[in-house]
């Protein structure tokens, strides 16, 4: 083991304490050390975005991240983004619907740019959905069910909140 | 389809509640208890002999367990080749991988020796330490300089740089040129990328020595081609070997073959007594995992005054790298499809198949279609314009008509059988498309943009492509006593959603709830034999097997259930997980009952005189390929300053025959374009003359994302084909084979001020300008 630091962080709400080796990247904490493997690394190096995760809210790549730079703050994955077990978030099921996934590989990061990005921009165009996901490549859809799928879950996220 | 319960409908896919929640278990995922990693040391060089390997540094590195080379894994090794080359006459030398690099690499990123240790990290640093003593020698980079007199050779004991020769056609060729009274020749270079799945290929290999079981995870397209493989080289028998397939992310091809590393893990694994995982990074994906690379065509079309064709003939040079990974298939392919879709009285194509020292060629989504079919496209667009033909026009005198299938070409398939094409309409696929995207109004748009200082222009192309190859796919249909309905098969999922098409077509005979089927696939251990994902085949075949099981399971079903009820067998009906009498709800029987009743009772015959178990496996066998057909119509925008090629429109119309989920039909067709689109203006694989790649990342290698992406219309028809129960042909494919025709024609239209042809994939930004240039330079000088 090479040198190691205890770091406190939060993920999916839940309170971790954690020694972990300093070389560690946040994508291979999350998913070797704390088993959350739902985060993909695609490229490990910051192209893809499958390894995209929120950082206090704020989309970031979990694999230009070290883990230690992560101490103390919050973090969402994939894991973390469905209301509870038995239902799953309406970006989800806009993905499901429209087949905004064929090998899910990419949809990690896919779904937590676009909930990003809905937030900051709850009722976008279809060019400003395909410019918020440009960096997050997908080799199976063609995009074309990702973008009709982030369309169609700002629609119901604005009907949610009574837009 | 009306009528149908759920066969057709734009089900729900059974793959996404996981995949979106972050529970999909790919192969990096597996986490087992005393688990250890692997890195790889691979050759920096093109070509080198290899003069010695000191481990002794990287051992010496503390959560290092091993650092073994070809030498280490010789003694566990019945065979140290991979003999994976599909069988072919026109091998002029069988060069397979060794296990990992003997005395001699060929490419850069083959792999020399695997270092285990406790965490990856640990096993990178270590394989940067192991010494690798290397002679360089001369390495061939270029597949045409490859077969030039005095060109170095890729492997130091070969003969030459050939690997392999073949020829096709039919009819008197060279005297329809001799009389011919227009002729019109290019030369084209083709380049298609690696598949660059986002998920790169990984294996988990865990060692049962009780058992002595070998447990490969593998991200491949082929569990049963890696068992097979395994066998041959561990010397095993076929209880000892079990390979699965988790969730992948995404094929293409290159995950269809099996690797050395596959091997090497397993060995690790076996040799330490510890479950060994590898994750592939990106850039091992660049140099290490087969990938399309270039092709040099020089051919020839001979047209009458009205364009019609006489025949078409030429050669081309296919860069096959250093080993035979898979056959000469790819190549094949090429040289096959180019003709197909028109009416072509006499073809003769000659190909070399030259070695180059770099990683092998094996086909990615398309397998060398797009390229076939791009040589025919942008003929026919020159003959159009030497004849003054218009360029839908030329197509509509040369397509084959509907009412002439099925039509057998003179050309044979790899296996030796005719090639016919079945089923379709050619000519309403072109005429649907012209209609979507305006082709006959676009020069006055063209004429407006023109005034207006904007050069856009419009393109089309037609394709056939042969999908569902056989010989077969099996599947096993299941009810247990549990009432679950089981499905089995051999078929290999990465993204193609086999298992919702599977349940589609068993639940449709089973009483429609998709929610009481289980389907399993890619694990060799469920279903004996198992040829897995590729070609566009397995709707057709495991499709077609899952339909005939589904139907016997169901005959059997109802035959206990009628015995049971008292019952006769054509008044029942399953619904869910029930057997019921017609109109008599309550007189019922749930199908685990059923299936108990003939699971046997120790002394009592089974009810109803059927076979025991309430089962069925099939093997629904394919002698032919069912061709889908299409047409891609673009119009794209081009900045003359900058060489940006912009899409105002894409257009594909299709015709896959029977749809089973039309959902999922369109995600293949446009994720497949956006392939196509990749091909032809973004991706390059590049390597210097030492056969150094110098695109190793996605900086320098383009993928397009989404705001290159065009919105893709689509039109289906439906032309089920005779070949099979379903009626169903492979989609997986038909969106990348007619791009790249379909783009640089429309691209040249829209240059065509500039006077430019184009005979070249990728087209990319800074050769668009340099066209341009040329163009203004030699017209400047001439004025």
């Amino acid at each position: 083991m090479g040198e190691s630091r205890k770091i406190s962080l939060s993920v999916n709400g839940k309170t971790y304490e954690e020694e972990v080796e300093v070389r560690f990247t946040l994508a291979d904490f999350l998913r070797q050390q704390l088993g959350l493997t739902g985060t993909h690394l695609g490229c490990e190096h910051g192209v893809c975005g499958a390894c995209t995760i929120l950082l206090n809210g704020r989309s970031a790549r979990s694999c230009l991240m070290l883990a230690v730079q992560a101490d103390g703050q919050e973090i969402t994955t994939i894991e973390g983004i469905a209301p509870s077990e038995d239902e799953m978030h309406p970006l989800q099921e806009a993905f499901r619907d429209n087949h905004g996934l064929q090998c899910g590989f990419c949809t990690p990061g896919m779904l937590t740019t676009l909930i990003e990005f809905l937030g900051d921009n709850p009722d976008p165009t279809e060019q400003e959905v395909r410019e918020a996901i440009s960096g997050n490549l997908c080799r199976c859809t063609g995009y074309q069910g990702i973008v009709a799928a982030a369309l169609d879950a700002a629609q119901r996220l604005r009907e949610a909140n009574g837009a | 389809m009306s009528g149908w319960k759920v066969f057709g409908s734009r089900a729900k896919r059974l793959e996404d509640p996981a995949l979106l929640t972050g529970q999909g278990r790919f192969v990096d995922d597996i986490i087992l208890p005393e688990m250890v990693h692997a890195a790889f040391v691979r050759s920096p060089h093109g070509h080198a002999k290899i003069l010695g390997i000191d481990k002794e540094a990287a051992l010496s590195i503390a959560g290092v367990y091993g650092v073994f080379t070809l030498e280490d894994l010789r003694p566990f090794l019945n065979n140290e080749r991979l003999v994976v080359g599909l069988p072919s006459p026109s091998y002029k030398q069988e060069l397979d991988r060794p296990a990992l690099a003997d005395d001699e690499v060929v490419y850069v990123g083959e792999p020399v020796a695997i270092v285990v240790a406790d965490t990856r990290y640990i096993a990178e640093d270590a394989a940067a330490m192991v010494d690798v003593d290397y002679d360089i020698l001369p390495a061939v980079s270029d597949c045409r300089a490859a077969l030039e007199e005095g060109a170095p050779l890729a492997h130091s004991s070969s003969p030459h740089n050939i690997l392999a020769q073949f020829d096709m056609g039919y009819g008197a060729v060279d005297s329809v040129f001799e009389s011919a009274s227009h002729k019109f020749s290019e030369s084209m270079w083709q380049h298609r990328g690696g598949s660059q799945s986002i998920e790169c290929r990984g294996a988990v290999s865990i060692y049962d020595p009780v058992e002595e079981l070998v447990t490969l995870y593998s991200a491949t397209q082929a569990a049963h081609t890696a068992k097979n493989i395994l066998i041959d080289m561990l010397g095993l028998n076929e209880t000892q070997i079990r390979v699965i397939i988790p969730d992948v992310g995404g094929g293409f091809g290159p995950k269809l073959v099996f690797y050395q590393e596959d091997v090497s893990v397993v060995l690790a694994a076996k040799i330490l007594g510890r479950p060994v995982k590898w994750a592939e990074d990106r850039r091992e994906h660049f140099i290490s995992t087969t990938q399309e690379r270039d092709q040099f065509w020089e051919v020839e079309i001979a047209v009458d005054d009205d364009g019609k064709i006489l025949g078409l003939r030429g050669s081309m040079i296919h860069d096959h790298g250093a080993y035979t990974a898979r056959g000469i298939n790819l190549a094949f392919n090429s040289a096959l499809i180019v003709s197909l879709p028109y009416d072509v009285p006499c073809y003769y194509m000659d190909v070399v198949l030259a070695l180059t020292n770099k990683v092998p060629v094996t086909p990615v989504r398309g397998a060398g279609h797009p390229q076939g079919i791009f040589v025919m496209e942008r003929l026919l667009d020159r003959a159009a314009r030497e004849l003054g033909i218009d360029r839908a026009e030329i197509r509509r005198r040369n397509l084959i008509p509907s009412e002439e299938l099925p039509y057998t070409k003179g050309l044979k398939t790899r296996g030796d059988a005719p090639v016919v094409l079945d089923s379709g309409d050619y000519l309403a696929c072109m005429e649907d498309a012209m209609e979507r995207i305006d082709f006959v109004g676009f020069p006055e748009r063209q004429e407006q943009a023109l005034k207006e200082g904007r050069y856009i222009g419009v393109g089309l192309a037609n394709y056939v492509k042969g999908t569902g190859r056989g010989p077969f796919e099996t599947v096993t249909v299941r009810i247990g006593p549990s009432g679950k309905i089981m499905v089995y098969s051999g078929a290999a999922a990465m993204g193609q959603s086999t298992r919702t098409m599977l349940t589609q077509i068993v639940a449709e005979h089973l009483g429609g709830d998709m929610n009481n089927i289980e389907v399993v696939t890619g694990d060799s251990s469920v279903v004996a034999m198992g040829i897995g994902g590729s070609a566009s085949r397995q709707t057709v075949t495991a499709g077609s097997s899952a339909l005939l099981a589904a139907q016997e399971v169901r005959d059997k079903a109802l035959k206990v259930a009628a015995h049971i009820l008292e019952a006769s067998e054509e008044d029942l009906e399953i619904e869910g997980g029930e057997i019921r009498v017609k109109g008599v709800p309550d007189l019922k029987v749930e199908l685990g009952t059923v299936a108990h009743a003939v699971a046997g009772t120790p002394g009592f015959a089974l009810p109803g005189g059927i076979e025991p178990g309430m089962e069925s496996t099939q093997n629904f066998m394919i002698d032919d390929l069912t061709f889908v057909n299409g047409t891609a119509a673009v119009e794209v925008e081009v900045d003359p300053e900058t060489g940006k090629v912009s899409f105002l429109k894409y257009v594909i119309v299709h015709d896959c025959g029977t749809v089973v989920n039309p959902m999922i039909v369109d995600g293949q067709v446009v994720g497949g374009t956006a392939h196509g689109i990749g091909n032809t203006l973004f991706e390059w694989m590049g390597y210097d003359e030492t056969a150094q790649p110098i695109t190793t990342n996605f900086a320098e290698y383009l993928l397009v994302s989404a705001p290159e992406m065009p919105h893709v219309e689509l039109g289906h028809m439906e032309s089920p084909t005779p070949l099979n129960p379903l009626g169903v042909k492979g989609v997986g494919e038909c969106g990348v084979v007619p791009a790249p025709a379909a783009i640089i024609s429309a691209v040249e239209n829209a240059l065509s001020p500039f006077e430019i042809s184009i005979g070249q994939v990728p087209l990319r930004p800074p050769e668009i300008v340099e066209k341009i240039q040329d163009f203004k330079a030699a017209n400047s000088q001439a004025g």
